[in-house]
């Protein structure tokens, strides 16, 4: 057994100490650098959209008020979706973990456009600055979704300001995905042919066409949208011969794509752990990568789905749902995929590894209930009750959020430089794992009972539906597990910066170019240009229990 | 005169080999050669222009729902729109389009004179095409055909940050009288309620038409904005055979713009 | 060990007591949909079991079968792809979902195709309140509706868009302002059953809540008979306390003094009242008329126009049933005749 790459990981300076200095973030064109800053941001954003999550459950732990009116409701649960959705889980994925490794993945110095890249996170951050304008003057109690005429008409909600922050952050979003494309396209060393790709690079890239084809259309509505409120331009007003109904139209044409913007990154990054972790080539490589950009292409296709009840035609009602049927296809191929992966592995049940299952279970859920929607007849019943809540919370949170975690898990050494307590992440997840479908799972049987989503309180609702006090119940406890086990995570990862063992060059094994650096990678991420080969090859790299590192082999 | 892409390919193929290890003049640390970064600058700009289209395309589809939907209002409404400036318009952004791709193929033969002339003169014909459209928008405002006028007046004049001026109601109510006139012009004699009535009626036409016209406009100051800088940048020499990208995106978009008001133009003021 | 079963007994209880209801996943079947959609349900529901199962027991199978050991360390010999196989896993899925899309089709296609016959009521939703108007022009905010007979509804909304939503009933359909949606269905058994609005609305939208009652069909008949000539037999003020309640009113504007989306109405007749544009207005038998006409034009202090305009949907006759009704409530000029 002869070593390659002897080189210590840890002598060369790193892209973090490379420079010093706030100004030195501040202006950097590094694209990790920019990745950190995305996670740190987006981090304290999911940390607001969780206290709005937990006065929503709070309030409706019991009938009746509890601690809050109903106005206040209807801002809570509206400003977490709003702020979940356009500054947490749209741009989590791609902007701030995609940012630090996808270049890395690519051997590339860069991405294409590092300039358009540091505009995307002022961007992000000039977004969010309206988000916190909207918090100070008045707040917003439309729903997330700003149906028109409710959100040309109220008037509690500073509307134009959240509207005029989403617009920014949706540019910010196709910047992003114009540089991603473009650094996929040009950057790749020559050896490194489409299919010698990552798979998480394949759904970056995927997600990167529906972001650059789906945002602009949400642009022009969210556009309109602000024009009508702010000077009566009435493209939505029923009065003005306009039609309420194509707002919903355009604005589903943007945010039923946008699904699949937040949960193809997800399967990426599961397809890397879930292979990295069973050291077993991943199985039926091009079946996952056709499926990815399947999906980003018949994601285009369905957001009729999500107007069902609305008044549109029976035909176009029928397409929709035939259409919706064949997007579930691709997703279970990804599933049966990773099966076959775990099949004859080695598997090792580390921190990132238990959140890649815990995606299958979740995401197995999320998926299948889907169905129920996806079919017309069901779809009557269950549209606008706590079931959709339920769906979208597995697949959203239980499926992106938890993959997310996954990744910052798994790359988190590399980008840190440090390692986390595995003991600490493994106890976190299965709390984390309890507490979810502790809140979650009875939302689908209150759904399914009948109730309706969106009501700040189901007080009236008992004497008919005695049933629905135990699901709010249950779900409100569940949701104080959640926060706990969020609450531990944060403090063994932050631990881990200023305690934890310094990080070896490969800790998990991973083929990929990224575990070919040192971590923390260099500014320009490799000292030597890395060796390019197929990605999910284990055979060359054993375990050094000396350096408790995997190194390659002859 | 326009120099071919094969050629340039080539010279630029020739220029990796000899920059390979000193850098070219403006070629980023991240790229390994001019080449590469004309490549990957190329295909972003492709990317953007695909999300411009995009975003008019929404505005293109509230259109066609709502000509479908109203197919009388829009007959009435593009019976005030002046077809002359319209198709004079038209002329202007096609001859820039022109005068744009003689300077892409200026900086591509290194002819700096050439390449900062015909810059000049693009920059002029979006001047002279806004020039036109001011007038244009100038009549509609006097006749109260824009939507929302009175909300847009009492927002500009910052009606909106006084405590003594509430806001005008939402609605639309174009100067009737004009309107009946106007139509009488084109044979349609009809009494003031009636006129009252098809004056309403102008609004799904002319929330198209700003709708339109103004994020159009909005673009082409957009791209008079890059002309400039790629203008100031030829006049310092910047561009040659090695390094034209930023010129040659600049026009991407210009003829984007350009081609974006060859739809606007039939589908507005040309309805039959 | 007991206290800890107690303890979780004590956290699960709420959820244990609910077994009040027929089916786990579904509520009452009270209409001819509902066998239908529940059998649609039920069948996406055991497909889904079903590979839900098989992929947890899969995984978990091999995580335990092929964990790393010490003295298990590499991984054994196995293709990376077999085209035969994700065919075959492709394929199945695709059939499976077309059932469950034709199934689903077949029963929307039913739900949205109301037969000629059918029994008509209009309905109007503005926030937050539900107004049902019968062929015999007679409204109420409670849905009645004969038992086994096809009932249509002809639905548009004042505002902004609702849901009507019917659990029991397995239906719901949007309320778009400016034009009209239809839906319809047939009751099987009398009884009360939840309506509920599914689209969010505002503040009120929790509280936008009413009732189907199923009647037998001569039942019914006769409620109708009775409830269209009801008001005509109540002196006006209890007519007027009738109309607030069955009008929506109510959902706003309390009667025990209290203000809610708009001022209560106790006590308040003769009272001036400062308006939000500086003015003072007296509440007297015009400015209630003007109020329920033309909502908008003058506000009072404190609060914000919600209310729709009643032009067309309250007659005069009615009006004076309500102002009858607001002066039994007292005020500085209670008694005084006008």
């Amino acid at each position: 057994m002869s070593e390659v790459a002897v080189e210590s990981p840890r002598s060369a300076e790193n892209y973090l100490t490379a420079r010093r200095g706030v100004m030195s973030w501040l202006f950097t064109l590094d694209h990790k650098r920019i990745g950190v800053m995305y996670l740190a941001s987006i981090l304290a954003f999911f940390l607001l959209g969780g206290v709005f999550a937990l006065m929503v459950r709070t309030e409706l732990i019991a009938p009746g008020r509890t601690i809050m009116g109903r106005d206040m409701y209807n801002h809570m649960f509206t400003l977490h979706g709003a702020v979940m959705v356009f500054l947490f889980i749209i741009p989590g994925i791609p902007a701030a973990l995609g940012n630090f490794v996808l270049p890395i993945m690519l051997g590339a110095k860069d991405v294409a456009f590092p300039r358009l890249n540091l505009a995307s996170l002022y961007m992000f951050w000039g977004g969010a600055v309206f988000f916190v304008v909207v918090l100070i003057t008045g707040g917003l109690e439309t729903g997330w979704t700003f149906y028109t005429p409710y959100s040309t008409t109220t008037g509690q909600s500073s509307v134009v300001a959240a509207v005029v922050g989403a617009f920014i952050l949706g540019f910010s979003s196709i910047f992003t995905a114009v540089n991603f494309i473009a650094t996929v396209h040009t950057m790749r060393p020559a050896a490194m042919g489409w299919f010698k790709m990552p798979l998480f690079v394949w759904a970056l890239y995927a997600t990167a066409i529906i972001q650059l084809l789906a945002t602009p259309v949400l642009g022009i509505t969210l556009l309109l949208l602000a024009l009508e409120r702010l000077f009566g331009i009435g493209f939505f007003d029923p009065s003005l011969n306009g039609d309420p109904v194509l707002f919903q139209h355009f604005f589903w044409f943007y945010s039923h794509p946008a699904v699949y913007i937040m949960i193809l990154p997800g399967m990426g990054i599961t397809s890397e752990i879930i292979s990295v972790f069973s050291r077993k080539h991943i199985f039926g490589y091009r079946f996952i990568a056709y499926s990815s950009i399947a999906i980003a292409l018949f994601g285009f296709l369905v957001w009729g789905h999500h107007m069902f009840v609305s008044g549109q035609t029976r035909l176009a009602s029928m397409i929709f749902s035939a259409l919706t049927f064949s997007v579930s296809i691709p997703s279970a191929i990804k599933v049966f995929n990773w099966l076959s992966t775990l099949y004859k592995g080695s598997i090792s049940l580390e921190t990132p590894m238990c959140y890649g299952l815990m995606f299958i279970f979740l995401f197995g859920i999320g998926g299948l209930t889907g169905l129920f929607l996806g079919s017309l007849s069901t779809d009557v019943h269950l549209t606008d009750t706590y079931f959709i809540v339920a769906h979208f919370h597995y697949t959203m949170m239980g499926s992106t959020a938890i993959a997310f975690i996954a990744g910052i898990h798994y790359w988190w050494p590399k980008i840190t430089g440090k390692m986390y307590s595995d003991a600490w992440g493994k106890f976190t997840a299965l709390l984390l794992f309890v507490g979810f479908n502790h809140t979650f799972f009875p939302q689908f049987v209150s759904g399914s009972r009948g109730m309706p989503r969106r009501y700040y309180d189901y007080e009236k609702l008992l004497p008919a539906h005695p049933d629905f006090h135990g699901g709010h119940w249950l779900s409100s406890l569940g949701s104080y597990l959640v926060a706990a086990a969020f609450i531990m995570m944060a403090g063994y990862l932050l631990v881990s910066i200023v305690a934890g063992r310094p990080a070896p060059r490969n800790p998990y094994g991973g083929a990929g170019l990224e575990w070919q650096t040192s971590s923390p990678p260099p500014v320009e991420n490799f000292t030597t240009p890395p060796v390019v080969g197929d990605p999910y090859d284990y055979s060359k790299l054993r375990f050094d229990p000396r350096s408790n590192d995997y190194v390659r082999v002859a | 005169m326009f120099a071919s892409p094969n050629a340039v390919i080539i010279a630029m193929t020739e220029a990796d080999q000899a920059t390979h290890d000193n850098h070219a003049p403006f070629l980023a640390h991240h790229f390994d050669s001019p080449r590469q970064q004309f490549a990957a600058g190329k295909l972003g700009m492709w990317l953007f222009l695909l999300t411009e289209i995009l975003l008019f395309g929404g505005l293109f589809c509230a259109y066609s729902v709502y000509r479908a939907n109203h197919p009388e209002m829009f007959q009435d409404g593009h019976l005030f729109l002046d077809r002359y400036l319209g198709a004079v318009n038209t002329c202007v952004l096609i001859f820039s389009s022109l005068t744009m791709a003689l300077a892409v193929s200026a900086a591509q033969t290194d002819r700096r004179r050439l390449l900062v002339g015909s810059l000049i003169v693009t920059l002029l014909c979006g001047v002279g095409f806004m020039g036109v459209k001011f007038v244009e928008y100038k009549a509609k405002w006097d006749h109260g055909l824009v939507p929302g006028q009175e909300r847009i007046a009492w927002f500009v004049a910052l009606g909106w940050l006084r405590k003594d001026s509430p806001a005008p109601e939402r609605g639309y109510q174009p100067d009737a009288d004009y309107v009946r006139k106007h139509l009488a012009e084109h044979g349609e004699e009809v009494d003031d309620a009636e006129a009252t009535r098809r004056a309403a009626g102008l609004f799904p036409f002319f929330g198209c038409y700003f709708g339109m016209t103004a994020l159009h406009g909005l673009h082409v100051l957009a791209g008079m904005g890059a002309i400039t800088w790629v203008l100031v940048r030829s006049i310092k020499g910047h561009f040659g055979p090695l390094y034209f990208g930023p010129v040659d995106f600049v026009g991407l978009y210009w003829h984007l713009v350009d081609l974006i008001w060859i739809y606007l133009f039939p589908l507005l003021y040309l309805i039959h | 060990m007991n206290q800890i079963l107690s303890s979780l007994a004590a956290i699960w209880g709420p959820w244990a007591q609910s077994g009040s209801q027929p089916y786990f996943w579904l509520p009452d079947r009270a209409s001819t949909f509902a066998r239908d959609v529940d059998w649609v349900f039920n069948f996406i529901l055991y497909v889904s079991l079903f590979f839900f199962a098989l992929i947890v027991a899969l995984m978990c199978w091999f995580v335990l079968r092929y964990r790393r050991r010490p003295d298990r360390q590499e991984v054994e010999e196995s293709p990376h792809h077999n085209t035969a196989l994700e065919l075959l896993w492709s394929v199945i899925p695709v059939i499976l979902v077309c059932l469950m899309f034709y199934y689903g089709f077949e029963g929307y296609m039913d739900m949205r195709t109301p037969p000629r016959d059918a029994y008509e009521i209009n309905v109007i939703a503005k926030k937050w309140a539900w107004l049902f108007k019968y062929p015999n022009g007679y409204v109420d905010d409670k849905l009645y509706v004969p038992a086994a007979e096809p009932v249509r509804l002809v639905m548009t909304s004042d505002d902004v868009i609702h849901s009507l939503y019917i659990p029991d009933f397995r239906v719901k359909q949007d309320l778009v302002p400016g034009r009209y949606t239809k839906m319809w269905f047939k009751a099987i058994k009398p009884g009360e059953y939840s309506l509920f609005c599914a689209e969010y609305c505002g503040s009120g939208h929790a509280d936008m809540l009413s009732k189907v009652v199923v009647l037998e069909a001569a039942e019914f008949a006769a409620w109708l008979r009775e409830a269209g000539d009801f008001l005509k037999k109540l002196p006006p003020e209890k007519a007027g306390e009738e109309l607030h309640r069955r009008r929506g009113c109510a959902q706003c504007h309390s009667v025990d003094g209290k203000a809610g989306t708009g001022p209560t109405l106790l006590g308040i007749w003769g009272e001036t009242h400062r308006m939000t544009d500086g003015s003072t207005a007296v509440v007297d038998e015009n400015y209630v008329r003007e109020s329920i006409l033309e909502p908008g034009k003058r506000i009072r202090e404190g609060f914000v126009n919600q209310m729709p305009t009643f032009k067309g949907v309250l007659s005069d006759e009615e009006i004076g049933y309500l102002i009858a009704y607001i002066k039994s409530l007292g005020g500085s000029a209670k008694g005084e005749s006008p």
